[in-house]
């Protein structure tokens, strides 16, 4: 509910300058606050359990590790959803600013929250990822907000660096922001939901690593 | 046999917390785990739970391996953890109703009203966890514990840092479930209260496993009897008699006799009786469990 509240007051402040332009400003915007956003949702969903000792109640319940770390994953990316739902309000304003009402590109539009859904999802299991690591909040919150940056942005600065040539490019196609605008534009292709879907998996599988890691 | 380990093992790094402990415990009995401080006992719980793998050796709950049938064995135990933790911002219904899902139990609702009369949380149930006392939240950990109905409970230290009312009402609780039970503790009475057996380890090692009023006999604690007579006897005599090892005086007719079985008692009235004298006083020194334990868990500190 607050995180909903956050995001409004949030961009309250710039959607008079967005809502002028287009939606697009919005969509640039949002994956950096949802960098702040999605790693302080889940920073919590282990480290406290961690801390507290209720893991130890969790996990010898007759419930899997993975149905656990999936439960986790859904709740926090749920509450995500809802976080960036509001922002719907935007599209209507929007829509009836425009010059005809209704002239906005409604395909592009859908295609950037499909996309900024999935980019949401990717930031959760980062979080849920560095959230099962440690027993502090606080470095759980750091160290995913610091990963999300990292695949968010700087791997797509790679891909500017002349001399790196093909290797700054193949970098720069493992960041998520490269599939995140090639989604944006409306164009749902295969390979980017393909490449976000493995990059949740990835990180959902590496957590499970990590709560077995107690058994090692 | 609900419970069995064979040589089961657990080590951290070079560390021996558990050493090749066989213990066997069968339905219904409800077992006292005992050692000192971090003997490995609830390493040995963890173990059992699934929380945590044997390093070496093997363990079974009603029949489920603890390592390849884990997800077996959490549906059928109900398992109190160290320190009893809990979501202190979950409320005790809320809980409970988390509880008995993660547990599997069908019709949630009911079950949890019935937990909660069992263990009479009925005036907090609408609390927060965080607000109860410690007495509280250790009924709510042992709620959570037998909300699927399990058929073994294993239980980390039900009891500790609660008052002496808390206290009997827990054991009270524990008793009038009737589950096969594996309850550690530091208090010797909890154990000779509630427990029909005792399994005492220290340093990973299995020292004692038997039936509390043979414990005793392990140690070779002697029996003592304190006998005061009208008037004085013959010690002679009386140390004449077969079941009668020593006799010291200790003035004013009264004798502390050294017996060599629980029996010595017998002998001693007889003894009395065929020479007219008067019995003022004949009872049998209680072997204390603590004694016991001292005895079996104390260290040759090297200074």
């Amino acid at each position: 509910m607050a995180t909903g509240l956050f995001m409004w007051v949030l961009e309250g402040s710039t959607v008079f300058d967005l809502g002028l332009a287009s939606m697009l400003v919005m969509f640039q915007l949002a994956p950096y606050i949802l960098i702040f956003l999605v790693p302080a949702i889940t920073m919590r969903s282990f480290s406290d359990e961690k801390k507290y000792g209720t893991l130890e109640l969790l996990v010898t319940k007759p419930v899997s590790e993975l149905n656990i770390i999936l439960g986790k994953y859904l709740a926090s990316l749920s509450l995500v959803i809802i976080a960036i739902l509001p922002t719907l309000i935007y599209y209507y304003s929007i829509y009836q600013l425009g010059a005809p009402a209704g002239n906005i590109d409604t395909g592009a539009m859908w295609g950037s929250y499909f996309g900024l859904i999935l980019l949401a999802a990717c930031y959760t299991s980062v979080g849920l990822f560095c959230s099962s690591l440690t027993e502090n909040q606080i470095v759980a919150l750091i160290s995913s907000m610091a990963l999300c940056f990292l695949f968010y942005q700087v791997l797509g600065l790679f891909g500017e660096i002349q001399w790196l040539n093909t290797v700054g490019k193949s970098l720069r196609w493992f960041g998520l922001d490269y599939h995140y605008y090639s989604i944006s534009r409306g164009v749902i292709d295969t390979r980017d939901v393909l490449y976000f879907l493995g990059f949740s998996a990835f990180f959902v599988v590496s957590t499970k690593l990590v709560f077995q890691s107690r058994k090692w | 046999m609900s419970i069995i380990t064979k040589d089961l093992c657990k080590n951290y790094g070079d560390q021996i917390a558990v050493n090749n402990l066989n213990i066997a415990i069968k339905e219904g009995e409800i077992v006292g785990f005992l050692g000192p401080n971090g003997a490995g006992k609830s390493t040995t719980m963890k173990m059992l739970t699934g929380y945590i793998p044997p390093s070496k050796g093997e363990g079974s709950v009603c029949g489920w391996d603890i390592v390849d049938d884990s997800l077996a064995i959490r549906k059928i135990v109900g398992y109190l953890p160290e320190h009893n933790p809990l979501y202190l911002d979950m409320y005790v219904r809320e809980f409970l109703e988390f509880a008995g899902k993660m547990g599997g139990v069908s019709q949630t609702q009911k079950r949890v009203g019935e937990v909660i009369d069992l263990t009479g949380l009925d005036r907090e149930k609408h609390k927060k966890i965080g607000q109860l006392s410690k007495g509280y939240r250790q009924r709510v950990g042992l709620a959570q514990a037998i909300i699927h109905d399990p058929d073994v409970l294993i239980l980390d230290e039900p009891t500790g840092g609660l008052d002496p009312n808390q206290v009997i009402e827990i054991r009270e609780l524990i008793k009038k479930l009737g589950k096969t039970t594996l309850l550690s503790t530091h208090i010797m009475q909890e154990v000779e209260a509630v427990c029909t057996r005792v399994v005492i380890i220290d340093k990973g090692n299995l020292v004692a496993d038997s039936p509390i009023e043979k414990l005793a006999n392990i140690t070779g604690e002697k029996h003592h009897v304190n006998a005061t007579f009208g008037s004085a006897i013959n010690v002679k005599e009386l140390s004449q008699l077969d079941e009668v090892i020593h006799v010291t005086d200790k003035g004013n007719n009264r004798y502390r006799i050294e017996v060599s079985s629980a029996e010595g008692r017998k002998s001693i009235s007889h003894f009395a009786l065929k020479n007219n004298l008067e019995v003022m006083e004949l009872s049998s020194e209680n072997v204390s469990l603590e004694q016991v334990f001292q005895n079996l868990t104390k260290h040759v500190d090297h200074l």
